[in-house]
C-alpha cells in the first residue's frame, strides 16, 4: 500500500538501512534544536526563532511538536500523544504511528507511564513528575499577534516589556462583557518576565502550568519558534486584582467516570439536541473507570 | 457512541487505500509513468521543481503522480523529501548573460544584440480547445514536417548580453555592486525568516512562494496598490552551466546545467532628495520555463523595495511581513486545512463563554425593559 507519509520518509536519502533516519530528522537538524530548547529554556517564556523544517505532515498540525519530539526522544522513552485530551483522535494516532515507526520507541496512553507527552490543545488532568517532558503543539507562538502582526514590532514589545498593549485587550473584554472574554490560548506571565502563549489549551488547564514539575517545551513548526517553561517555574494567568483568573466549572459530572472536577466536552447525542457531558482527558476517565470496577472484579 | 471518536488508526489505514484507488482512477486506462509526466506535464513539474525548491525533474513527476496532479500537495512531496537532504556545499552563482536561450523577449526595445527570440509559448496561441488532442493515440508527425522545424529550431541556442546591461552603458539603471565582503545570503531553508529581511532573503522566499499569492500580490501593484510602472527589460529561458569550487581541488567544475526562467522588470523611479531619477530593477528567478512567476516575484520585488527607495509604504505588496510570511503555500495550505482537526476543547470553551454572554445580555435587556416598563 502507498502511504504518502511513509513513501516520503522512505525515499529521503538517509544513512539508516531502512531509507529513515532515526525518529526522522537528521543528527544536525537535531542539534540544531537542542541547541534552540536549551536556550528557551534558560529564557523562560521567551521565543527562539529556529530553522524549522519541512516536515511530512502539514504545517499547523503539529510539526513544531513533532520536530521538537523528534530531537529529544530516544529508544528508552515513553511516548504518549494526545490531541484534545484524547489518545484516540486521528491527529494524535497519526502522530504516534510515525514515532512508531521511525523512532521505535514505546507508546502508551497512560500519562504516569511516558517520559514524553507530546499534546494538542490539554494538559493531562493526573499531575506530572520531575521524569516527564510535556510538549506542546503551537499554531501562533506570539500572543499579541491579533493585536499586531506585524513581528518586528512584537519583538521590540517583549524586549522592552512593553505589554500595555495586552492589557488593554484584557481591559476591553471586561468594559464591554463584564469578565475577560478569552477562554483558550489564555495569555499567561511567565517567571515575572515574559508573556507567553500557552497554546490554545483551555484556561481550565492553566493553573497546571505554574510551578509544574514536568519540563513544558512548546513548538511552532510553521512560525519557527520555540519557547518553554522550565520546572517549577511562575507561571500566572494575566488578569486584574478587581477581576482574579477563574477557570471553567460544569454544572455537569463525567457521563462515563462520573468526574466532577475534569475539563468535560459536550456531545450531542440525538437530534433533538440532547446532550451528555464527558471527559476530555481519555486516559483520566479510563483510569478511574478501571479503579471503580476493579474491586467489583476482584 | 463515546466510541466514534475511537477507531482513528484503522480509519487512516483505509483512508490510506481510498485515496490510492482516487489515484489510480479506472484501472482499465493505463498508468501514467513518471516518464510521460515528465515529458508531457513540463510546466507542471517546472513549477513543482520551482516552489519545491529542487531541481530534479523526476522527482517532481513523482511527486505530481502521488498528489494526484494537485501541484500545491505535490511542493509539500519535494520540500518534505530536501528537508532532511545533506548539504555538500553551495554552487557558485549563475551567470545567467552566458545562457544558452531558447527564448528571449525584451518589451522595451524593438530589437537588441541577440535579438528577439520568440521560443515556444501560448502566448500567440488562439485559445481554442485542440479536439485533435482528444484522440487517443496521437498521429506521428510528418517527417518532413519535423525535419524543417528542427532546422529552424536547432539554430544554435545563442549567448545575448542582458538588456540592463544595455542600459548601463548610459547609467541609467541602478547597478547592484556586491555588498562588502560579499557576505553569504542567509539560507532561508536552514535559518527562520526575520524582519527586516535582507534583498537576498526576500527573493529566496520569493523564489519558493506560491505562484498564485505572487500573481495576485504583483497584479495588485499594477491596480494602483502602489505604482512601480513596469517594463519588462527581458524575460529569457535557457540553459546555465551550475559551477562548484570545491575547497579541497580549488577550481570551479561544472556539474550540470539546469533551465532557467529570467525576468529582469526596469521600472521609473523619479529620483530622490540624493539621487538623480534613473530606471530602477525588479528580479525574477525560477526553475524550467515559468515566465508567470519570474514576472511575478519580479513585480513584488520591485514593490517589496519601497522603503529602500523612500517610497510611501500604503500597499500590501510593499509590505515586507506581509508578503513574506504569506507567500508559502505548504504554511498557507497547512495552516488553513488544519481547521479540519478536531477543536472539541477550545470550542466547547466558547460554547461555555457565548452562553455566559448570551446569558448576561439577556439579564441586562430583560432588567433595562423593566425599568422603562
Amino acid at each position: 500500500m502507498s502511504d504518502p507519509t511513509n513513501q516520503a520518509m522512505l525515499s529521503s536519502s538517509t544513512p539508516e538501512p531502512s531509507g529513515i533516519h532515526y525518529a526522522y530528522l537528521d543528527e544536525r537538524t537535531k542539534r540544531m534544536i537542542r541547541r534552540s530548547i536549551l536556550k528557551a529554556i534558560s529564557i523562560p517564556g521567551y521565543q527562539v526563532p529556529f530553522g524549522s523544517r519541512e516536515m511530512p505532515l502539514p504545517y499547523g498540525w503539529g510539526t513544531g511538536g513533532i520536530q521538537i519530539t523528534s530531537s529529544i526522544i530516544g529508544p528508552d522513552d515513553t511516548l504518549k500523544v494526545i490531541d484534545q485530551g484524547s489518545d484516540d483522535t486521528v491527529n494524535a494516532v497519526n502522530i504516534r504511528r510515525f514515532f512508531e515507526r521511525t523512532a521505535q520507541v514505546k507508546t502508551t496512553t497512560r500519562t504516569q507511564e511516558a517520559s514524553v507527552i507530546q499534546t494538542r490543545h490539554r494538559i493531562p488532568e493526573k499531575p506530572l513528575s520531575e521524569a516527564q517532558i510535556m510538549v506542546y503543539q503551537v499554531p501562533v507562538p506570539e500572543p499579541m499577534q491579533r493585536l499586531e502582526p506585524r513581528e518586528a514590532e512584537t519583538r521590540t514589545l517583549h524586549a522592552l516589556a512593553e505589554y500595555g498593549l495586552m492589557h488593554v485587550k484584557l481591559y476591553e473584554d471586561i468594559a464591554r462583557y463584564g469578565h475577560i472574554a478569552t477562554t483558550y490560548d489564555y495569555p499567561v506571565m511567565v517567571n515575572d518576565r515574559y508573556i507567553m502563549s500557552p497554546s490554545p489549551i483551555p484556561k481550565f488547564d492553566n493553573p497546571k502550568l505554574h510551578m509544574s514539575p514536568a519540563i513544558a517545551l512548546f513548538g511552532a513548526g510553521r512560525e519557527k519558534r520555540i519557547y518553554a517553561v522550565p520546572p517549577y517555574t511562575k507561571v500566572e494567568s494575566l488578569a486584574f486584582e478587581d477581576h482574579p483568573f477563574e477557570v471553567q466549572k460544569w454544572s455537569a459530572v463525567c457521563h462515563l467516570c462520573g468526574a466532577a472536577d475534569s475539563f468535560l466536552d459536550e456531545m450531542i447525542t440525538d437530534d433533538a439536541g440532547s446532550r451528555l457531558y464527558v471527559c476530555s482527558d481519555s486516559d483520566h476517565c479510563n483510569s478511574r473507570l478501571e479503579q471503580a470496577n476493579a474491586p467489583s472484579a476482584a | 457512541m463515546y466510541v466514534a471518536v475511537k477507531g482513528g488508526e484503522t480509519a487512516i489505514v483505509n483512508s490510506y487505500r481510498l485515496l490510492d484507488e482516487q489515484r489510480r482512477g479506472d484501472p482499465s486506462h493505463p498508468a501514467l509513468t513518471i516518464a510521460q509526466i515528465r515529458e508531457q506535464l513540463k510546466l507542471s513539474v517546472d513549477r513543482v521543481m520551482t516552489e519545491g525548491s529542487v531541481y530534479d525533474p523526476d522527482l517532481a513527476a513523482l511527486a505530481i503522480k502521488q498528489a494526484c496532479g494537485d501541484l500545491v500537495e505535490a511542493i509539500f512531496l519535494l520540500r518534505a523529501y530536501r528537508a532532511t537532504l545533506p548539504r555538500f556545499g553551495y554552487t557558485l552563482p549563475v551567470n545567467t548573460a552566458e545562457m544558452l536561450t531558447s527564448r528571449r523577449i525584451s518589451a522595451t526595445f524593438k530589437d537588441l544584440p541577440g535579438g528577439q527570440v520568440l521560443g515556444a509559448t501560448f502566448d500567440y496561441t488562439q485559445r481554442l480547445l485542440d479536439f485533435s488532442l482528444m484522440a487517443e493515440q496521437e498521429t506521428p508527425e510528418d517527417p518532413a514536417h519535423a525535419m524543417s522545424l528542427d532546422a529552424a529550431v536547432d539554430e544554435p541556442a545563442s549567448r545575448s548580453p542582458r538588456v540592463v546591461d544595455l542600459l548601463n552603458q548610459e547609467g541609467l539603471i541602478e547597478t547592484f555592486a556586491p555588498a562588502k565582503d560579499d557576505p553569504m545570503p542567509q539560507d532561508l531553508t536552514r535559518e527562520p525568516l526575520r524582519f527586516p529581511a535582507e534583498r537576498s532573503t526576500r527573493l529566496q522566499n520569493l523564489a519558493r512562494g506560491d505562484e498564485g499569492f505572487l500573481l495576485a500580490m504583483a497584479y495588485s501593484t499594477q491596480r494602483g496598490y502602489s505604482h512601480t510602472h513596469p517594463f519588462v527589460g527581458e524575460l529569457r529561458l535557457g540553459d546555465v552551466e551550475v559551477l562548484i569550487a570545491p575547497e579541497e581541488l580549488g577550481f570551479e567544475i561544472s556539474i550540470g546545467d539546469i533551465e532557467l526562467t529570467e525576468c529582469e522588470m526596469v521600472n521609473q523611479f523619479a529620483g530622490s532628495k540624493d539621487e538623480p531619477p534613473r530606471f530602477t530593477r525588479g528580479y525574477g528567478l525560477a526553475f524550467g520555463h515559468s515566465e508567470r512567476k519570474a514576472m511575478a516575484m519580479s513585480l513584488v520585488d520591485r514593490a517589496l523595495r519601497a522603503q529602500e527607495l523612500d517610497e510611501p509604504i500604503e500597499s500590501p505588496a510593499q509590505m515586507p511581513e506581509f508578503v513574506l510570511s504569506h507567500s508559502d503555500s505548504l504554511e498557507a495550505s497547512g495552516f488553513v486545512q488544519h481547521l479540519k482537526l478536531p477543536h472539541y476543547v477550545d470550542f466547547q470553551s466558547e460554547l461555555e463563554l457565548v452562553r455566559r454572554l448570551r446569558e448576561r445580555a439577556q439579564a441586562t435587556s430583560g432588567s433595562t425593559q423593566g425599568e422603562a416598563d
